[in-house]
């Protein structure tokens, strides 16, 4: 059998990491193997950080980039799925339409950059309309495969108790897709995370893609730093977040067969 | 007849080029309790697909009078509600809440799995599944049954303990049930008629009725007479069939 580790475990165990990384880190710079504008130190950052923090910039570009990242993977959520739930059940349209999405998916959303600028411009558009991108083609795809997946007898027991119609949709289709579509969340929300920041570097004015991009500019490796680890940190958070949905009762059984 | 259930007249259905079941004629009355019995992969399932209606036949016709309801081998629950959710499911037409959840209690006493209302169905073992299968189907009104080797996953002792309950409940309430098994204790026990069919494209090869109360045991003569006769007739005992159970022919 397999040990289950303790949750005292669950914590030390990835501190020792991290602790390790950061000696390394200071150890690095110590040795100033490298110039210090090229490669700070973890005081610097440290200091980087706590600026950051008093000029307020830091706190503002992270919600900059939330809220773009919020908008245009709602957008993709709310316009993709039904649109995936349509295209699983009639097999005309899916023959129709999946190669134009598999397309749209296989096309990387930083290719729209260019078109991006030109059509809205500087700011939050771009942003959540590169973000759009991402998400929905992925959350279509997703959709579409759990919805042409389910099995049949689900619907005959469905037919044999009188379920039909709408409630077909909500009580058998929707439940019965759910641990896929949740998975499909999770991986496109990471997308779109990782989409906003490029975006945000070309064209932004503000958000954390931009504050490295700043950063970069000035030659602030330590602001660089700090962006970065932002950035990561909140990508964690953002999947920790969505990986709750998993733990939702009538949903568990996609994910312990 | 006027208590005629169900009717197959001429029923044949093929998958392409392999026909499944040749010019079958049967029919079945009111509160009729009917076992199939063949070879495995005869087309015993898709003939109990064909009289739940969710296919047509390639050929004939099937008259159903009623609703049907279908015990899938397995796998037929619905993962994303509990056990008490998935039998409540029998009930739906039930709107009296206190009425509905005190039937599904005592479903729940029946199959035995009363500490497992809040359990989904990926956290039971297999023949708890098929139990709960039963229960949903056995909730509510439905006067036909159609059951696809419903205790298939059972223990040997849970399944003979399964079958005295059931023949309890069909005195109490009776339905017509189409019961397709490989076992044939199983038929010989519960059947008011035990339909044989030959290897697939599946025809009747006979048709055994046996006319004796519920629960029967299962050293009862008649029971372990028709067991015999069954045997016999697939060629897995040597033939000598008893007076009362003189095949009759279909």
């Amino acid at each position: 059998m397999k040990e289950r580790p303790s949750s005292r475990q669950k914590i030390l165990l990835p501190l020792c990491v991290l602790l390790a990384a950061l000696a390394l880190w200071s150890l690095l710079s110590v040795l100033r193997l490298f110039p210090e504008s090229l490669f700070p130190s973890p005081g610097q950052v440290a200091r980087g950080f706590y600026e950051e923090m008093q000029r307020g910039r830091l706190f503002d570009d992270t919600i900059a980039s939330l809220f773009r990242v919020s908008v245009g993977f709602v957008l993709a959520v709310v316009l993709g799925v039904p649109f995936g739930l349509w295209l699983g059940h009639r097999v005309g349209a899916r023959m129709a339409f999946l190669p134009v999405i598999n397309f749209f998916r296989s096309l990387s959303p930083l290719a729209w950059i260019p078109f991006a600028i030109l059509w809205f411009g500087i700011g939050d558009t771009p942003a959540i309309f590169l973000i759009f991108m991402a998400a929905f083609f992925p959350i279509v795809l997703a959709t579409l495969s759990a919805v042409a997946g389910i099995p049949t007898i689900y619907f005959r027991v469905a037919q044999d108790y009188g379920i039909g119609g709408v409630e077909m949709l909500c009580r058998v289709t929707l439940p019965a897709i759910m641990p896929q579509v949740i998975t499909a969340l999770r991986v496109t929300a990471g997308l779109s995370w990782l989409v906003v920041v490029a975006a945000e570097m070309i064209a932004g004015r503000d958000g954390l893609g931009f504050l490295i991009w700043d950063a970069r500019n000035g030659l602030r490796s330590d602001l660089l730093v700090v962006g970065m680890i932002v950035i990561g940190f909140m990508g964690v958070v953002i999947d920790r977040i969505l990986v709750q949905l998993t733990r939702i009762p009538s949903v568990r059984w996609g994910y312990e067969r | 007849m006027s208590d005629k259930r169900i009717e197959l007249q001429d029923v044949s259905h093929a998958f392409g080029t392999v026909e499944v079941i040749k010019s079958l004629n049967l029919t079945i009355s009111d509160h009729e309790i009917v076992a199939i019995v063949g070879p495995s992969g005869c087309g015993k399932t898709t003939l109990l697909n064909l009289l739940s209606g969710h296919e047509p036949p390639s050929s004939g016709s099937i008259q159903r009078v009623g609703k049907a309801r279908m015990i899938y081998q397995q796998d037929g629950l619905f993962p994303w509600l509990t056990v008490e959710e998935n039998i409540a499911l029998g009930l739906r037409h039930q709107k009296d809440e206190e009425a509905r959840r005190r039937q599904v209690r005592d479903l729940l006493t029946f199959i035995r799995l009363e500490g497992f209302a809040g359990h989904y169905p990926h956290q039971l073992s297999g023949g708890m599944r098929q139990r709960v299968e039963l229960a949903r189907a056995l909730a509510g009104e439905t006067d036909i049954l159609l059951m696809d080797e419903p205790f298939s996953a059972l223990d040997y002792i849970t399944r003979l303990r399964m079958r005295h309950e059931l023949a309890e409940i069909f005195n109490e309430r009776p339905r017509t049930v189409i019961l397709v098994t490989h076992d044939i204790e199983e038929a010989a026990q519960l059947a008011d008629r035990i339909v044989v069919l030959s290897e697939r494209p599946a025809r009747i090869i006979n048709v055994i009725p046996i006319r004796l109360p519920r629960p029967r045991n299962l050293t009862h003569p008649l029971v372990v007479e028709a067991i015999h006769c069954i045997l016999a007739q697939m060629g897995l005992e040597d033939a000598v069939i008893g007076p009362e159970l003189q095949p009759a022919k279909a």
